[in-house]
């Protein structure tokens, strides 16, 4: 019952309660919401015709989802592959579930079947997009989950191995959904040739690292246990009926031959209790937590980097996976403003470099054209005094010969004076 | 909104069936539960109350155990909130309760901004899930939520009415949180004073427009008791960690010396409807309307402010792909944009300085033509200087021959007369 209080003491403290509180009741209170919401599940059936699926579908749900109102996709002759759901509201002890089934007739069919994936992988990314869109609303309203959350792979009771066209979905397909694998039509192998088939495809999906469904596990030794036996008998062996038959006095499901009734029901017959246990009594939550968690996930985050990195190389963008798209760009933009303040430095650096330069070849030019002037200024000057030089000496030479010139005229003047002087005397007779 | 909105809209499509047998989707709400369970719940609870009203030891009293409490001063001087965080158990179900408590709330002389922490601490952890929601690669089934699912207001017991701080208080919080006002100390209040409290205060809310958290009446199960609840609001509880023994039982009580408050008898106080209420019935509930209501409305906010929409102009839906895309490509302009402005104001600044370079240039270039010119000028001045020289001195120089020549000329005419005179004179003799 209640244990003693801990005596351990942190922030963040365990403490076992005394007396009563009452939230043990929560998982009530859980439970009541979530029958008062209904739930909703859906299934895809892939696999070429003939191998029986809406059979199991039928058996599956005790019901008949294809009848003649109704036909199944087998009835229906299909050219190329189509996508086809059906919704069918069944309830069950008070709880309401919304099952939609979803068909892919004509998968496998055509003789030549390369890409007949893609119309399946088309829906299932139709799916994730709309409930993308519908979370990522500003009006949000109660969103409907009609996300593929689980997808049963046919395989044909060959009893060798698994076909190319089988690897080659499952491999597509693994990463968008969770693939449950199954041996349609077992009736048509014996119990060892059924334990080699089972052995072989394993083998080929490891080998090919095909990720089918994994159950999750549990603390509880007794769940443990369950799984670890699921998990040897994958993939999953079954046998559908639409038809009852009497066995013993019993009433069963079951598929009457001439050599016996191969019951659908009996686990020694086929895995089909296996599957239908797992997949609606046990896992259909958890089914549904995977493709919410992991597969819608990966797509999310898939969209939403190609958004926001727009081309730019993936590898130095690990770290803006945290990020949401908006604080993606608020820090773009802060590393924007950061290289447009480097870019601006450098290019202010250059600028003034240049201008340096021009105004020290200006400076230099001047300095050119001043010690230039000098220079001239210095050879006129020199010419000038030359010239003054020359000048002097000229006038004085002039000077000097005029003088001269005036004496030898005074001399001259003299001499003819005394001329006259002389023939006023009578020298002259 | 009704949590009606809660129920998801029954597919119209889906047409009901009935099933033959026992599927076993029944057990869809055991399954959603034992997970659930396995993961642990979580819960937040708001003490807002005046420093000594009891906030504390009602805590203490609920959850029956011994919260690490401080007690406070009255003289902070801004209203704190202190959190913790305690793991609890009850038979198998674990408990992360968070505790916030408003310290020195009503303490402060001015009180008008005593709500503005608590408003702006409850936002913070509705942005901080909306960050983690927003992200690329989130993981939101890991998210410890830190948001507020209830608010207990722990009103003084006056017998009066709701102070004015009350009313401001709550009137901003009931938009964020689901509040449940309690009459705190209600061992202070005769019950036919307490009968007229509460219509007072109800009146009061109701006439102010505050809106309360009403327990919900939609799920047959529980409307019963929840209407009947819904009637004795506000609780008027008393707390109290300390036993006493009335008739061979401990119990939780207040001693005084006119009698015993037991804390757990309905006829003292609504401390045990209380519990009933918030823990055992409407936990779940409480954490809903949380998600739906109060976070979604804070979400629409956000989003409206960031700029979001859900149609564009034209009133078709826009996706939130488009949204991002749109943003981004506007991002994507506006650092273009600066970029372009930036190179455009460095490429008209280098314009300029090569303009002013160009000018100092020609300056300069117009400096040594000047100066050409005076030399040019000088020259020529000394060229004329040195022409009219020459000019003198060719002139002096033809004087000077003419003159020599003449000379010359009339000393040989004078030596020649001389010669005559003398052959004269001595002719005469």
């Amino acid at each position: 019952m209640i244990e003693r209080p801990d005596s351990a003491v942190s922030s963040v403290a365990q403490r076992n309660l005394e007396g009563y509180v009452g939230f043990a009741n929560l998982p009530n209170q859980v439970y009541r919401k979530s029958v008062k919401r209904g739930f909703e599940f859906t299934l895809m059936v892939v696999g070429e015709s003939g191998l029986g699926k809406s059979t199991l579908i039928n058996s599956l749900f005790l019901t008949d989802l294809y009848s003649k109102d109704y036909p199944g996709p087998s009835q229906r002759i299909k050219k190329t592959v189509q996508v086809e759901q059906s919704k069918v509201l069944i309830k069950e002890g008070g709880v309401q579930l919304t099952l939609t089934i979803v068909d892919t007739p004509g998968f496998g069919d055509a003789v030549d079947n390369s890409n007949c994936w893609q119309p399946v992988i088309n829906y299932i990314d139709s799916k994730f997009e709309d409930f993308l869109n519908a979370e990522s609303r500003v009006n949000r309203r109660q969103m409907p989950d009609n996300r593929v959350h689980c997808c049963l792979y046919f395989i044909a009771p060959s009893g060798h191995g698994l076909k190319p066209l089988d690897i080659e979905f499952m491999k597509r397909l693994h990463d968008k959904v969770n693939v449950i694998p199954l041996i349609a039509k077992a009736d048509t192998l014996t119990p060892e040739e059924c334990q080699l088939f089972k052995k072989q495809i394993m083998k080929e999906i490891q080998e090919h690292k095909i990720k089918i469904y994994e159950f999750p596990d549990t603390e509880d030794d007794e769940d443990s246990k369950l799984i670890r036996k699921i998990k040897e008998k994958m993939p999953l062996a079954v046998v559908g009926s639409n038809v009852v038959i009497e066995v013993n006095g019993r009433k069963v499901r079951g598929r009457q031959y001439p050599w016996g009734v191969a019951e659908v029901e009996n686990g020694e017959h086929c895995d089909f209790t296996v599957l239908r246990n797992m997949l609606i009594r046990t896992h259909m939550q958890d089914l549904k937590d995977v493709t919410n968690n992991v597969h819608y996930e990966n797509y999310r985050s898939k969209k939403l980097a190609a958004v926001t990195c727009n081309g730019v190389d993936a590898t130095k963008n690990k770290g803006q996976l945290t990020k949401s798209p908006l604080a993606q760009m608020e820090e773009e933009r802060r590393e924007h403003v950061m290289k447009m303040k480097k870019m601006e430095t450098e290019m202010e650096q250059v600028f003034e470099m240049k201008v340096k330069e021009k105004k020290q070849k200006l400076k230099d030019s001047e300095a050119e054209l001043e010690r230039r002037h000098e220079q001239m200024k210095k050879n006129l000057e020199a010419q000038y005094k030359e010239l003054e030089e020359k000048r002097r000496q000229f006038e004085e030479e002039k000077a000097n010969w005029e003088t001269q010139q005036r004496i030898l005229e005074q001399q001259k003047l003299d001499a003819s004076k005394t001329m006259e002087k002389n023939k006023k005397k009578g020298k002259i007779f | 909104m009704a949590s009606s909105d809660v129920v998801r809209q029954m597919d119209k499509n889906a047409r009901p069936l009935a099933l033959s047998g026992h599927v076993g989707f029944d057990s869809l709400p055991d399954q959603l539960v034992n997970k659930s369970t396995s993961q642990g719940f979580c819960f937040n609870i708001l003490c807002i109350g005046e420093t000594g009203i009891g906030k504390s030891t009602l805590m203490d009293t609920l959850f029956n155990t011994n919260f690490e409490n401080f007690e406070s001063s009255h003289f902070e001087p801004k209203v704190k909130l202190r959190a913790q965080t305690y793991d609890l158990q009850e038979s198998n179900v674990r408990l992360k309760l968070t505790v916030v408590n408003t310290v020195g709330f009503g303490d402060q002389m001015n009180k008008q901004e005593s709500y503005q922490h608590i408003v702006d601490y409850i936002d913070t952890q509705f942005e901080s899930y909306l960050q983690e929601e927003l992200k690329i690669k989130r993981s939101l089934h890991n998210y410890h939520d830190s948001r507020i699912h209830a608010c207990l207001y722990f009103i003084a017991p006056s017998g009066h009415s709701l102070k004015s701080l009350d009313l401001v208080t709550m009137k901003k919080l009931d938009s964020k949180v689901n509040i449940i006002p309690v009459i705190a100390k209600a061992d202070t209040i005769s019950k036919s004073e307490l009968h007229k409290f509460k219509i007072k205060i109800m009146s009061e809310l109701v006439s102010n427009g505050v809106q309360i958290y009403q327990f919900p009446i939609d799920d047959e199960t529980v409307a019963k008791i929840n209407t009947a609840m819904n009637g004795h609001l506000p609780f008027a509880v008393v707390g109290s960690t300390e036993e006493v023994n009335i008739g061979n039982k401990m119990v939780k009580a207040r001693q005084y010396p006119w009698g015993v408050v037991q804390v757990e008898n309905e006829n003292h106080c609504d401390f045990v409807k209380l519990r009933e209420m918030l823990i055992c019935v409407n936990m779940e509930d409480l954490r809903e309307q949380t998600h739906t209501r109060h976070y979604e409305l804070y979400r629409r906010c956000k989003l409206e402010e960031m700029g979001f929409k859900d149609t564009d102009p034209e009133c078709k839906p826009v996706s939130l792909q488009q949204t991002y895309e749109a943003k981004r490509q506007e991002f994507v302009g506006e650092l273009q944009r600066r970029e372009e402005e930036m190179r455009q104001t460095f490429v008209q600044r280098v314009k300029e300085k090569e303009a002013e370079l160009k000018d100092a240039e020609r300056e300069l270039q117009g400096k040594f033509e000047q100066l050409k010119r005076l030399h040019a000028d000088e020259k020529s001045k000394l060229e004329e200087k040195r022409r009219s020289l020459e000019e003198e001195m060719s002139a002096f120089s033809k004087r000077k021959a003419a003159t020599e020549l003449l000379q010359a000329q009339s000393f040989n005419a004078s030596t020649n007369n001389k010669k005559d005179k003398d052959r004269k004179n001595s002719g005469f003799m």
